[in-house]
């Protein structure tokens, strides 16, 4: 199996201070990465340098090529980018914005395509956003606008899809639609890198990447006794991993 | 209040600039007249096509050209409150102007035939070329067009330094204080032809530019590092933008003066009514400026003719009691 992503990151500073070190990875394609750890573990910080969005020392690779390599327009084709607290265009309609995920498809100044047009409703039916189409940004509630935002990273129809945490003001049922998306997309071949908080949700990832302190921890799947053993070690034994009807699920835990 | 589609409010604002233009025409140092093929027909003529017809296209370009300025520097810097004024521009072309005054008197802009170097610029040429040299002081401080924050910083660096040196230079030659006033006020008595041709080649040129980095400037409203994610080379985005922003006020402040809040209160104007994508915001935008302008010019001739009024002073006015009521009305909305 091939690796989507791989990085050889010896560091990453913001603002002059060192967020990450020595980390090497390699995300297999048409899988489904989750990264946690505690909060400041550099989880973000990884996530926007494997899409190259901030400046890194090291190698970070895109389908074995470097990523520095390839030119902007192409790897936005590649590679889809869905943010934490992505600024609100509270000018634009909904459909406006999920419009801009076909930007890197668009030549300059010509108008969007039928294609353009399809892959945006594509995307909106899978978010359940199609009919808000009209309204604009300002008018939704937090969990309106993720969604239409989530359709706007998929509207890229990127084989690479990077996510930092998605599931930020979804209910439940919404963070089941974002898994049933997920699964879909890995099934079709994409492959789905997200930062999360949700631990439940992240313990159904295909792999987990644990991350404490600016380093990677362990790489592993959720079902194996060595990741439940980094979760505990990274989150200082304050959580309670238990299996119900086959699935794991990570409780707050205070031990006595 | 019209809300909602933008053609609708295209066709408005120009119709509008038709019915101003009319009216433009019409009103002289006498009040409105409608009636010229009873007066002096070469002389009804010379006033029409010498002095109201240009005054009044060019007072429509002028505002164009602020509106497209401004609705750029909004987008570009995701701040309602930026205005084309920012970056060092305003504060560089008030110090061009004061230069030439105090070099070649105040009779340096009109000065035609002079091959005096500076002096052959004329005052319009010297603001130009202010605002050109303020912008791009401002992007050497920021070091390049990479930080948002640090452009705009070094563009109130750079502002507060060169009103300095302005101050300095009217504290040293007072007879140009009244010169100065009056650019500072903004007037359109004096633009002509040659004036609304180079007004109409920059608006064009300016907002092709700007038109070009429309969809880039939606992706930023989304945050600089979406907008990188989606293929948009933020650098050369920004400082195609920047150019055309200093060229749109360079040229609108050279040939109007300092003409306050209309860069400032266009694009407003246009999102409070119908919000958009910056492609048809900026379009508006520059219609709307040119309009307002227009209006302005027109009071300020018309209220207390034959006296004629700075139409800074008139758009100052306006614009700043808009704003006024626009927080007004955001205020009770949200106490609502």
């Amino acid at each position: 199996m091939t690796a989507a992503i791989a990085c050889q990151l010896s560091r990453v500073c913001l603002q002059g201070h060192e967020v990450l070190r020595g980390i090497t990875l390699e995300l297999q394609s048409a899988r489904w990465t989750a990264i946690v750890g505690p909060n400041g573990a550099g989880k973000s910080t990884l996530l926007r340098a494997l899409a190259g969005l901030i400046p890194y020392d090291g190698e970070v690779s895109l389908q074995d090529r470097p990523l520095r390599d390839w030119p902007a327009r192409e790897r936005a084709q590649r590679l889809a980018w869905l943010g934490q607290n992505e600024a609100s265009a509270d000018d634009l309609t909904a459909h406006d914005v999920v419009m801009l995920g076909r930007l890197p498809h668009q030549a300059w100044l010509a108008p969007p395509s039928a294609a353009d047009h399809a892959a945006v409703q594509a995307a909106m039916d899978q978010t359940q956003s199609w009919d808000w189409r009209a309204r604009r940004l300002s008018t939704l509630s937090g969990g309106e606008r993720q969604r239409v935002l989530l359709a706007r990273a998929l509207a890229v129809n990127a084989p690479v899809l990077m996510m930092d945490e998605p599931l930020a003001h979804l209910d439940p049922p919404h963070q089941a639609d974002w898994m049933d998306i997920v699964r879909a997309l890995v099934g079709a071949g994409q492959t789905v890198v997200s930062v999360l908080h949700e631990l439940n949700v992240a313990l159904q990832a295909d792999v987990m990447v644990v991350m404490a302190l600016g380093r990677v921890v362990h790489q592993g799947s959720p079902q194996n006794a060595a990741t439940h053993a980094a979760l505990q070690a990274v989150f200082d034994h304050r959580l309670k991993l238990l299996q119900v009807d086959g699935q794991w699920l990570a409780l707050p835990h205070t031990p006595r | 209040m019209i809300q909602g589609r933008p053609g609708t409010l295209l066709v408005l604002l120009l119709l509008a600039t038709v019915g101003l233009l009319v009216l433009g025409v019409a009103v002289g140092s006498t009040g409105v007249a409608f009636n010229w093929v009873h007066q002096d027909a070469e002389m009804a003529r010379q006033i029409l096509w010498q002095i109201r017809l240009p005054r009044s296209l060019g007072a429509w370009l002028a505002g164009a050209l602020l509106g497209l300025a401004g609705a750029v520097a909004q987008g570009l810097f995701r701040n309602p409150l930026a205005d084309p004024y920012l970056l060092g521009s305003a504060a560089g072309a008030q110090l061009g102007v004061a230069l030439m005054l105090a070099v070649f008197g105040t009779s340096a802009g009109i000065a035609p035939g002079s091959t005096l170097g500076l002096h052959s610029l004329g005052l319009t040429g010297a603001a130009f070329v202010g605002t050109v040299i303020g912008v791009m002081l401002a992007l050497l401080l920021a070091r390049g067009v990479e930080h948002t924050l640090r452009l705009l910083l070094a563009g109130v660096v750079v502002g507060v330094v060169l009103n300095a040196i302005t101050n300095l230079i009217m504290l040293m030659v007072p007879d140009i204080m009244r010169a100065m006033t009056a650019f500072m006020l903004g007037t359109t008595g004096f633009l002509g032809w040659h004036s609304v041709s180079l007004m109409a080649t920059t608006l064009v040129l300016c907002l092709l530019v700007a038109l070009g980095g429309s969809r880039a400037l939606d992706a930023l409203s989304l945050g600089e590092a979406t907008a990188q994610s989606l293929g948009v080379r933020l650098g050369v985005v920004r400082l195609a933008l920047i150019a055309a922003f200093a060229l749109a006020t360079g040229a609108a402040v050279a040939q109007a003066g300092m003409i306050s809040f209309v860069g400032l209160v266009a694009p407003h104007l246009v999102r409070n009514h119908c919000p958009t994508t910056h492609g048809r915001l900026l379009v508006l935008s520059a219609c709307t400026g040119g309009a307002l302008l227009l209006a302005a010019d027109i009071l300020a001739r018309w209220a207390f003719a034959p006296q004629e009024l700075p139409v800074g002073l008139i758009t100052a006015v306006l614009g700043g009691g808009y704003l006024l009521w626009l927080m007004h009305r955001r205020g009770g909305s949200r106490r609502a």
